[in-house]
């Protein structure tokens, strides 16, 4: 009986054939090259001591850790060291030198200035903007106006301490009243007030806007702070309102908004999160961003 | 199909040559080039070019740490990388040139593979004998004194090979230095593993390769076979007057009689000393390197019988075809269409390159626009765009450029950090042969722009040697 064991000669080719048969063509017997099945089981064998050495096998709550201890977020880790360890000594120079000394000196400025354009790209982008762009309460660091002031000191001490942050005593602080919550003026108040402080930086006022109402209102709850012309005061972190640049908008809506319920807006204190030394170069970053006073 | 031509091997196994070694006057023009291209290799690091004291004072180096080229007067930055492909550009078509006027000179005496042959050969004839000799030795019993006469020569090939990769790394770094750093040990990882690399691929080709380079790893022989034609000098064996060949006495004894016989006296001198181990008398080949050493050999062997020379001799096709049709020969033309056409590519490629380096800027200016933000509001109501700008200062000197801006009116420009000033203008210092980075902020007054973006124009012009250089970009706000 003719079955697949019979061993059957291709005539034309010399080959054997596995016996396989459609329509009169029959499948030659190819079989894997020797070297290539040898390197297959090589593969094999080497995969089990793969296994028995590196984690490999998912258990109910974890894995199989693997007899050589390795673990990739301990790889990280030790490179994460080694680049601390080599950026020490640099690290070293930035934290001796003062902020206007490194401004003078081309090396620490290139070196603070990309060590701060990476820490701000991790910690400041999220509010600021990567380019430090800023939105809608969150102030443009590229801008010449600083609610805190913008010298070396001024923006060095801001971002150690942060502004209104709950766990630094030193932080910057000032609270601007909530006028219409507190029921301190009332609404047509607040309106007057609002088109007086658009009067302040150069704005149109809208029909109703009494120039001797509003002006007495603003002297009365607002020159305390932001000054009888309007132009704000850094010690209290009371912005000019003159100038053309605001932080929450400046249509009438904005800012009786801003007068009726009050901003205040927050940054963390970054001495509690960062190093002096990449505090000290975020200074000299943001304020090589152009506003720097 | 028959399964015995499957079995035939793909590959024809290389028969050993045992080149001869041969005098007369190719020979001797080969020596010398062997000695200037070598001398020309081996020494050229060492040569001193005085660039001033802030660059290097080698004459040829390619400084990849710095990332610079210098060549005698010519320095070269890497975004210049063009003039190299000028130079391959150039080197592609004298290489035709030379093909359309004179065969494969190129092949016969300058390429490295032959120079380098040459070379290695002497050390095999020194230690092993000419040709009779190293065929016996090969084929005889391997005696200690075979052994020792091998590995006497491998030792001195390794050495030259050794010598080669050293001389390599030499124009990568300043090569007093390098030397010194080699002999003592000191001298940078890559250094030894180009060494190692070069000793290697010396050794193997020009002491093991040799003509198999030419025959399966080298494309010039596949291109120069399209490239040739009828009126190109080629090493030619002129059959009109060889033919028939006989033996010596045959052929004395057929003129007596008044009858006519061929030159070649069939002493296979040509084949001996040829470096391929081809006949030329089979007509041009592939493997001719045209070295005309077997116009030496046959030349040698015509004088001492008193046969007229030139047997073999460089000759073109169109001489050799009218004569055997019992014309007059046709006068070589080294200048006709086809080399006036890559002559006069060579001078335009290189005449357009000679222009660039002539009027090459030491200066630049490059920038990039800040994209977020586009632009800022200033407390003032003005707008201001900050650019980061490369200023690029390719002269050996300190130099100081003097920012200014042009496009919009009122618009200014000041670079953060910088403090000097020249008719308030920010005045930036690059130091010699660098580039410098600063951050520029471009500032236009309350009410002047009118548009989303304007056209500006930064300059920057040298304080004193007066070379100005500008670049073109946008000014955006908020329209």
């Amino acid at each position: 009986m003719a079955g697949h064991n019979t061993e059957e000669r291709d005539a034309l080719t010399g080959r054997t054939t596995t016996g396989h048969e459609w329509d009169g063509i029959k499948e030659l017997n190819t079989p894997l090259p020797r070297w290539w099945l040898n390197i297959f089981y090589a593969t094999i064998i080497w995969s089990i001591g793969y296994f028995i050495a590196y984690p490999a096998w998912p258990t109910i709550s974890g894995y199989t850790q693997g007899v050589l201890g390795y673990s990739s977020r301990a790889e990280v880790q030790v490179e994460l060291d080694a680049l601390k360890t080599k950026r020490s000594a640099q690290a070293a120079d930035l934290a001796k030198v003062e902020l206007a000394a490194i401004k003078a000196d081309p090396k620490l400025l290139s070196l603070a200035l990309a060590q701060g354009r990476a820490a701000f790209g991790d910690n400041c982008a999220p509010c600021h903007g990567l380019g430090g762009a800023g939105s809608k309460g969150y102030p443009n660091l590229n801008d010449d106006e600083w609610l805190w002031g913008g010298s070396l000191e001024e923006i060095h001490t801001t971002l150690k301490h942060g502004i209104r942050s709950s766990n630094d005593s030193d932080t910057r602080v000032s609270a601007m009243p909530a006028f219409g919550r507190d029921g301190l003026l009332k609404k047509e108040e607040i309106r007057q007030v609002a088109n007086h402080v658009r009067v302040l930086a150069g704005q149109a006022s809208e029909a109703g806007y009494d120039k001797a109402v509003g002006g007495k209102l603003f002297a009365d709850n607002c020159a305390a702070c932001h000054g009888d012309a309007g132009k704000g005061n850094k010690e209290l972190g009371a912005p000019n309102l003159t100038d053309a640049i605001t932080l929450y908008g400046n249509t009438v809506e904005d800012l009786v908004e801003t007068i009726a319920n009050s901003r205040a807006g927050m940054m963390p204190a970054w001495a509690h999160r960062l190093d002096p030394v990449t505090v000290k170069a975020l200074t000299i970053y943001v304020h090589n961003l152009g506003g720097g006073k | 199909m028959s399964s015995d031509l499957d079995d035939l091997p793909l590959y024809a196994s290389a028969k050993k040559v045992y080149p001869q070694a041969v005098s007369g006057f190719y020979r001797r023009i080969k020596w010398a080039a062997l000695f200037i291209c070598l001398g020309i290799y081996y020494f050229l690091p060492f040569l001193r070019w005085d660039r001033g004291p802030n660059l290097p004072n080698q004459a040829v180096l390619v400084d990849l740490v710095n990332r610079r080229f210098y060549f005698f007067p010519i320095e070269v930055w890497p975004q210049e990388v063009y003039y190299f492909t000028g130079l391959l550009v150039i080197a592609a078509l004298v290489l035709f040139l030379m093909n359309a006027i004179a065969g494969r000179i190129w092949c016969g005496y300058l390429c490295p593979q032959t120079v380098w042959s040459d070379l290695f050969l002497v050390v095999e004839r020194f230690f092993e004998g000419d040709r009779r000799e190293r065929i016996k030795r090969d084929e005889g019993v391997w005696n200690i004194e075979v052994w020792a006469r091998k590995i006497a020569k491998h030792a001195v090939w390794l050495f030259i090979a050794w010598w080669t990769g050293g001389a390599w790394v030499l124009y990568f770094a300043d090569a007093p230095t390098l030397v010194r750093e080699l002999a003592t040990g000191t001298a940078p990882f890559a250094a030894y593993v180009w060494i190692a690399i070069l000793t290697f691929t010396t050794y193997t080709l020009a002491g093991i390769m040799r003509e198999q380079v030419c025959n399966y790893m080298c494309p010039w022989p596949r291109i120069q076979a399209a490239l040739t034609d009828e009126e190109a000098l080629n090493v030619t064996y002129r059959y009109d007057r060889g033919e028939p060949r006989t033996s010596l006495k045959e052929a004395t004894k057929l003129r007596a009689a008044g009858q006519s016989a061929g030159d070649c006296v069939d002493c296979n001198q040509c084949v001996a000393v040829c470096p391929t181990g081809i006949d030329i008398r089979h007509g041009s080949q592939l493997e001719c390197i045209q070295c005309g050493l077997c116009i030496d050999a046959c030349d040698n062997v015509m004088t001492k019988i008193g046969r007229p020379t030139s047997l073999i001799a460089y000759d073109t096709d169109n001489n050799v075809k009218a004569r055997a049709a019992g014309e007059p020969e046709k006068v070589w033309r080294p200048i006709r269409p086809r080399t006036l056409i890559y002559f006069a590519v060579v001078a335009v490629v290189g005449g357009a390159m000679l222009y660039q380096l002539a009027t090459r800027a030491t200066a630049g200016i490059s920038l990039i626009h800040d994209r977020n933000p586009l632009f800022v509001t200033l407390a003032d109501g003005s707008v201001r765009n900050a650019f980061t700008v490369r200023l690029i200062n390719k002269r050996p000197d300190a130099r100081h450029f003097a920012l200014t801006v042009e496009g919009v009116p009122g618009i200014v420009i000041e670079v953060t950090n910088i403090t000097s000033t020249a008719d308030w203008r920010p005045v930036v210092a690059v130091e010699p042969d660098t580039t410098r980075e600063v951050r520029a902020l471009v500032t236009v007054p309350k009410g002047v722009l009118d548009q989303k973006s304007v056209p500006i124009r930064i300059h920057a012009a040298d304080l004193f040697a007066g070379e100005r250089v500008v670049a073109k970009d946008h000014f955006f706000g908020p329209g």
